[in-house]
């Protein structure tokens, strides 16, 4: 049963409020050459072998595990 | 005029809403079971503050498929009016039945606390019993209520008056929403999302009573 793995994230133009806050926290721990920070989502699913599964994926991102408005998603099948 | 409260679990305002509704409004009002794809008549829906489903994946993501929400998007479709309060807000936009997004606080804090919001259209069903540029007083309660849209749904909220409430000023804005937006309604004036919580504050014992003026707008302009 292949493995998929998704991450989500704020569209690059959206300003990452928690990727901000853990970017301070890096540079107070020294981390200088820290230049970005982004903050995302990351879910795993199991999906039964079929001939569309890029279709299926891209449907249940855009339909609920990600909001097209203000996310982006990248995601991986695992066979 | 009847009114129903949707209830998902996680709703938290659900009972502030049905009171304002039946005790300062004293209009008819019933609960409306998130399970149900029954409104049982009422004219007005009212999606309540709260944490549904516990905010899990984003806020408002998971209420949007409930069975409730079928019937609130016929409804909407055919004029019905629908107001959606701070997670009801969150809950409309990931509907679409709103356009733009809301996402975490700027200041990455739950903010909980009185704000001074300007009325910026009053000719609307939800905001005819107010003044232009009236300026109210009514609680915000949220962690995540940045309204966010595009410059180019930015400008035709703008041009065709859908933006019905901003905060006051930038010292009144407690999210980082652009423009200082707290609400909005669609382009057939039927629904209306904002994050403040007008249902907090009907009553001077509580602070302010400046949410009448939205609900009382309502009532076919009876307040």
């Amino acid at each position: 049963m292949p493995l998929i793995k998704i991450s989500v994230t704020l569209k690059p133009t959206l300003l990452d409020a928690q990727g901000r806050a853990v970017h301070g926290a890096l540079k107070n721990l020294g981390y200088n050459n820290v230049e970005k920070v982004r903050i995302g989502r990351y879910i795993e699913l199991n999906l039964e072998d079929g001939p569309d599964i890029d279709g299926q994926v891209r449907e249940i991102c855009d339909k609920l595990l990600a909001n097209p408005v203000i996310e982006d998603y990248r995601y991986e099948v695992v066979k | 005029m009847k009114f129903g409260v949707a209830r998902f679990p996680g709703s938290n305002c659900d009972q502030d809403a049905y009171y304002a509704i039946k005790d300062v409004l004293g209009q008819p009002v019933e609960y409306l079971w998130h399970q149900e794809a029954d409104l049982k008549g009422a004219d007005v829906v009212v999606i309540p503050g709260g944490f549904s489903f516990g905010d899990y994946l984003r806020c408002g993501a998971i209420a949007r498929f409930a069975p409730v929400m079928e019937a609130v998007q016929e409804h909407a479709a055919k004029g019905g009016i629908v107001i959606g309060i701070c997670n009801g807000f969150q809950i409309l936009c990931e509907s679409r039945l709103l356009p733009g997004a809301l996402i975490r606080n700027d200041g990455q804090k739950f903010v909980c606390k009185h704000v001074s919001l300007r009325v910026e259209n009053t000719n609307t069903v939800f905001t005819r019993n107010a003044k232009p540029d009236q300026i109210l007083s009514i609680p915000v309660a949220h962690g995540e209520g940045k309204y966010v849209c595009d410059d180019q749904l930015h400008d035709q909220l703008q041009a065709n008056g859908q933006i019905l409430f901003r905060y006051a000023s930038d010292d009144e804005n407690p999210n980082g929403s652009i423009d200082n937006i707290a609400g909005i309604m669609n382009t057939g004036g039927n629904v209306f999302g904002m994050m403040p919580h007008p249902e907090r504050a009907c009553d001077k014992a509580l602070g302010s009573a400046d949410g009448l003026v939205l609900l009382g707008s309502l009532l076919n302009g009876r307040s």
